[in-house]
């Protein structure tokens, strides 16, 4: 492994070579020889392996392919976020765990980033007893597993009273052993059209507040953003809705024999499950925001402060571009985490992507297949989130010497 | 006030009679001031958070002590729990852990051979110890691994010394925790270190294999390799060859500790100053001299914290075989719990398990802190 | 210390106009520990002070007081007429007219010079980009690196983030600069760099309070040179008769130090 000969600096400049030492094409013979050796090996194994396991399967009259996925599953599905029964396809039973895996993940990364950087900018607060709270609370959560931490939530859930003495903390919220049941309101085709008005407001107002932006440049008169704001993502909106005839018939739910009517339903295991992922990467993306917060070092408020500036816009425009620069890597690592840990909803039964894949596999024998399913869908997840993370942050990197 | 460091000149000044501090800036009263209740917000939050730790504190006081059910009868080797089921919701029935926690430790491990797995767990802590004492950070580590587990195992299956022979199968509770963790440590971290170093390797097919490895590993979750070491592997294996579960599993974690493991390694591989790697060359010691003697003892220093760390991630994840069956402790936990007369006192045996993770993981993380405030304040000499 | 004495820059000092800086009576704590003692200190406008003083003695504390970075906690300070106290008004009317350069820059990372520059101008300052630009511009042809101005600072040597750091401040249009020890951690090539920038500054007739170490500097550009030892000020004079006939131990102490530390 000497790099005397591949070092540009040491060849120009060095002595002539001793004799002694090994010459570079015995240097790159004795390489390729430990390649040839490692990849032979690797692949006598997985070659056994391979021949093992066709033996196996034939033995056992295994067919092998995925042929499964067009037959009936005839498996219950408690909730899905497209319509399904159980005598579609496994196809269709697998999309369900996927779409409930990404709905898991993507609620969990939303409302564990929150919690996350309250808590972390909690421990950095000046107020003591914030601060060790906020402490104590990252150092125990991230001291228990998180398997034990979701069956203790999913027991408590359990534990409520049944629908009819249903704990009723808000008018129109129940709690029961039959999960949470919240109020709505009867989806119409107003409702979508109002969403959609919504995030084209978002659009205008990011162009708008550009717009602003430009003209403080041109004539240095700063400008408020936020009323024209409102008025694009809440009164556009609105204005839709009214367009459409304002529907609005709320959906309150209510018990009806043994069980509640309307309102949509948050089943016990997803809330279990969402709680307990929620509170555990929380924990850890605390520490990254304060560990980033940190990395910031305090003559950079001095100089802002110094400078004239708020203590606000330095926090928007010194502090947090360059703390964020800190964050985002190991933030991802945590969203990663937290996405492969949503796996974990098999011990409690909400049907992820990996406890479907594996009520499959028991009912068709199809072992391999049914595994790499669920570590294709990872895979699939891990890279998307890693690629979209990794163009963020080249996008606010900094240039260094 | 000759804290000041003055350029060593002895005479006080004159004229300046060095004055109290207003008792705004000092003394408790002072600290109350400026870390209590600095301004109204920060006097709300502290109003409003004390309000909520004592409420809190005495609910909790109130629920684990006061109102608690610490034994039941036991009638016809049958547990009475009717005093439990009256108070669930006031008060923690510590009975179930009373009359389980035996079970909830080991397991089926036969009752009067308890002092054995016993003996074991004692037996992994002071491993722990010993291997947190700087003083043996070296080569005598390893005949001291080696030795305490074979002790282990031979405690765990017996036969010999006059043991009675207890087979795999009745083995559970905390032994099956500490052994999934501390064999799969003792096994993942030379692969973690061959893996980093091939993942750092001038030959592209060695660097490709690792980087594959490390990167399909870690993209998955550990689940689904659990869920492989369970039910693909035997079908891995030539037709009669059968391994047992457990170690399948430990297989699986192995893979999937090292993997982790490697990461940080090549951390430490990476952030040792390249003039150490020609230094090395300069000597020229071989690849496994240069590698053996200065490259690995430092960099594997500089990163015994985040290594700690991992390992303290790999601690909890074991918990996971419960999904595949294996009777760790909390698959002890769970099961006491399935016995009809124990049903619906999950949240105590899990609060008891939580403690019993919660010191062996706050150790290791307290540990790693000061570790690193150590040689942290050893660096930067 | 060794360099050729230069010509002493004329004073632009106005006893007529009323004091740039006033400060009377200050005392301030850390904790326990009395860091100002009873400090007054009288800065005319135009006056150029060089502070200097054994290491802990006060020195920043006293200048980060002046623009507020600190808090003392009695007595009272006056800049351009304004009193420091807790009102925000206050506060930024000073932080306006007060620059400070700092020993460690300070400059941000993740912003290029040109940008380090004009951030404050446009945001506090309210002036339109291309102006703020044209004065930046200005200001870092002053200091002697516009080529730089689309450059990252940690793409700079030390001497130039510096530099930059002084353009910077400068951009506000301060009525008063504030450095502390700007040169102490350059490079001696690049403590001439920036010492030639200051006495450039002290040129334009600008008040400047610097704490500093450089005896040269002090000699050819300060009005008066004020001595800290222990939070106090021990001794204030014309920088001649402060270095050449020292009245008190504590400033010969000193003197002999920091010439032998040379
Ligand atoms: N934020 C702070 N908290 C507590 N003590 C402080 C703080 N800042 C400074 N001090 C203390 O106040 C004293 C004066 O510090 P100051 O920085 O003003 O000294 P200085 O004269 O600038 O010294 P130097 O030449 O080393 O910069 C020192 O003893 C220092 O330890
Ligand atoms: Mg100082």
């Amino acid at each position: 492994m000497s790099s005397s000969a591949t070092d540009p600096r040491l060849a120009g400049a060095g002595p002539p070579k001793r004799p002694l030492r090994l010459s570079w094409s015995d240097e790159r013979v004795r390489g390729i020889v430990w390649q040839v050796l490692v990849v032979g090996i690797v692949l006598f194994i997985g070659w056994w392996l391979w021949s093992n396991t066709v033996h196996n399967l034939e033995v056992r009259r295994i067919a092998t392919g995925f042929g499964f996925l067009d037959r009936e599953a005839g498996l219950p599905i408690g909730e899905s976020l497209i319509p399904y029964e159980p005598t579609d396809t496994y196809l269709t039973a697998l999309t369900v765990g996927v779409l409930n895996t990404l709905k898991v993940a993507i609620i969990g990364i939303v409302l564990a980033t929150i919690l996350g950087t309250v808590v972390g900018i909690a421990r950095l607060s000046k107020n003591w007893l914030l601060s060790k709270i906020a402490g104590f609370y990252v150092e125990v959560i991230r001291d228990l597993p998180l398997l034990l931490q979701l069956l203790f939530w999913y027991t408590i859930l359990q534990a409520l009273p049944g629908p009819r003495q249903a704990i009723n903390p808000i008018e129109g919220v129940f709690l029961s052993n039959r999960g949470m049941k919240l109020p709505f309101i009867e989806w119409t085709a107003a409702h979508w059209w109002a969403l959609l008005a919504m995030v084209a407001g978002i659009g205008l107002t990011v162009l708008y507040a550009r717009v602003m932006r430009a003209r403080q440049y041109a004539d240095g008169q700063p400008r408020k953003v936020w009323p024209a704001a409102i008025a694009l993502i809440l009164g556009l909106p609105l204005a839709v809705w009214a367009a459409f005839g304002a529907p609005f018939t709320p959906d309150i739910p209510a018990l009806r024999g043994f069980n509640f009517r309307g309102g949509i339903t948050v089943s016990p295991e997803f809330f279990a499950l969402l709680i307990g992922l929620v509170t555990y990467t929380a924990g850890f993306i605390a520490e990254v925001v304060r560990a980033g917060i940190l990395s910031v070092s305090q003559g950079q408020w001095e100089a802002a402060e110094a400078l004239g500036m708020r203590r606000g816009e330095i926090l928007r425009k010194i502090v947090m571009p360059q703390a964020l620069r800190v964050i985002i890597p190991p933030l991802t690592s945590n969203y990663l985490n937290l996405t492969k840990n949503s796996s974990l909803a098999v011990a409690i039964g909400y049907q992820d992507i990996v406890s479907i894949a594996n009520t499959t596999l028991n009912q068709t024998g199809q072992a391999i297949e049914g595994i790499a399913i669920i570590m294709l869908v990872y895979l699939t997840i891990s890279l998307s989130i890693s690629l979209f993370m990794n163009w963020y942050n080249s996008k606010i990197a900094l240039v260094e010497r | 006030m000759s804290d000041i460091a003055a350029g060593g000149v002895p005479a006080p000044a004159p004229g300046a009679a060095s004055r109290r501090a207003p008792i705004i800036t000092t003394g408790p009263v002072a600290w109350v001031r400026a870390n209590l209740f600095n301004n109204w917000l920060s006097t709300a939050v502290t109003l409003l958070l004390a309000y909520l730790i004592v409420r809190w504190t005495l609910g909790f006081i109130d629920w684990a002590f006061v109102n608690a059910v610490w034994s039941v009868p036991i009638v016809n080797g049958q547990a009475q729990t009717a005093a439990c089921r009256e108070i669930k919701g006031v008060g923690a029935c510590w009975a179930v852990v009373t009359e389980k926690h035996r079970f909830i430790l080991f397991g089926t491990y036969p009752f009067d051979e308890h002092w054995r797995p016993a003996l074991v767990c004692l037996l992994f802590v002071a491993l722990y110890v010993v291997s947190a004492m700087r003083r043996f950070w070296s080569w005598v580590l390893v005949p001291i691994w080696i030795g305490t587990l074979t002790l282990i195992g031979v405690l765990m299956w017996g036969g010999i010394l006059g043991l009675t022979y207890v087979p795999q199968e009745r083995w559970g509770g905390l032994p099956i925790t500490l052994i999934l963790a501390t064999f799969g440590l003792a096994f993942a971290f030379p692969l973690a270190v061959l893996v980093a170093l091939g993942r750092r390797s001038r030959l592209p097919a060695i660097k490709m294999l690792c980087i594959l490895y490390v990167e399909l590993i870690r993209g998955v979750p550990l689940i689904s390799l659990l869920f492989m070491a369970s039910v693909m592997f035997p079908l891995f294996l030539p037709e009669g060859m059968n391994i047992d579960k457990l170690l399948r599993a430990q297989v699986a974690m192995i893979l999937f500790a090292a993997a982790y493991l490697a990461e940080v390694v090549r951390g430490g591989l990476q952030a040792l100053p390249k003039g150490q790697y020609e230094a090395a060359d300069a000597l020229g010691l071989s690849y496994w001299q240069k590698t053996g003697f200065i490259i690995l003892p430092q960099a594997l220093r500089l990163v015994i914290p985040p290594l700690v760390n991992t390992f303290i991630g790999f601690f909890k994840d074991t918990s996971l075989v419960l999904i595949i069956g294996i009777f760790d402790l909390l698959t002890a936990g769970k099961t006491a719990i399935v016995e009809p007369a124990w049903q619906g006192f999950g949240v105590e045996v899990y609060v008891t398990i939580g403690v019993i993770y919660l010191v062996f993981c706050f150790a290791m993380s307290k540990y790693s802190q000061d570790l690193e405030r150590d040689l942290n304040a050893h660096r930067r000499r | 210390m060794g360099e050729t004495m230069e010509a002493p820059v004329a004073s632009a000092m106005r006893t007529d106009a009323p004091p740039a800086i006033r400060l009377e009576g200050v005392n301030k704590w850390f904790g326990a520990l009395h860091v100002l003692r009873d400090i007054n200190m009288t800065v005319a406008t135009g006056e150029r002070v060089v502070v200097c003083g054994p290491s802990g003695s006060g020195k920043s504390t006293m200048i980060r007081c002046i623009n507020r970075l600190e808090q003392h906690q009695e007595g009272r300070i006056v800049v351009d007429n304004i009193e420091l106290s807790d009102d925000l008004r206050s506060l930024d009317a000073i932080r306006r007219e007060v620059g400070m350069v700092f020993q460690s820059f300070n400059l941000f990372p993740h912003l290029t010079v040109l940008e380090n520059c004009t951030l404050a101008p446009i945001w506090v300052r309210r002036m339109p980009k291309k102006e703020a630009e044209a004065l930046a511009m200005e200001y870092l042809e002053r200091v002697r690196i516009p080529e730089q101005a689309a450059k990252y600072p940690g793409q700079l040597s030390g001497g130039q983030q510096q530099r930059v750091a002084i353009a910077r401040a400068l951009c506000m249009k301060p009525k008063i600069m504030l450095f502390d020890e700007p040169t102490s951690a350059l490079d001696p090539e690049m403590i001439k760099e920036v010492l030639d920038t200051m006495v450039m500054l002290a040129g334009t007739g600008m008040t400047m309070i610097c704490v500093t170490h450089e005896m040269g500097f002090a000699r050819q550009v300060a009005d008066r040179v004020v001595f800290m030892d222990r939070g106090e000020i021990v001794e204030s004079g014309e920088p001649e008769a402060i270095f050449s006939n020292p009245q008190t131990d504590r400033l010969k102490l000193f003197l002999s130090q920091i010439l032998r530390g040379h």
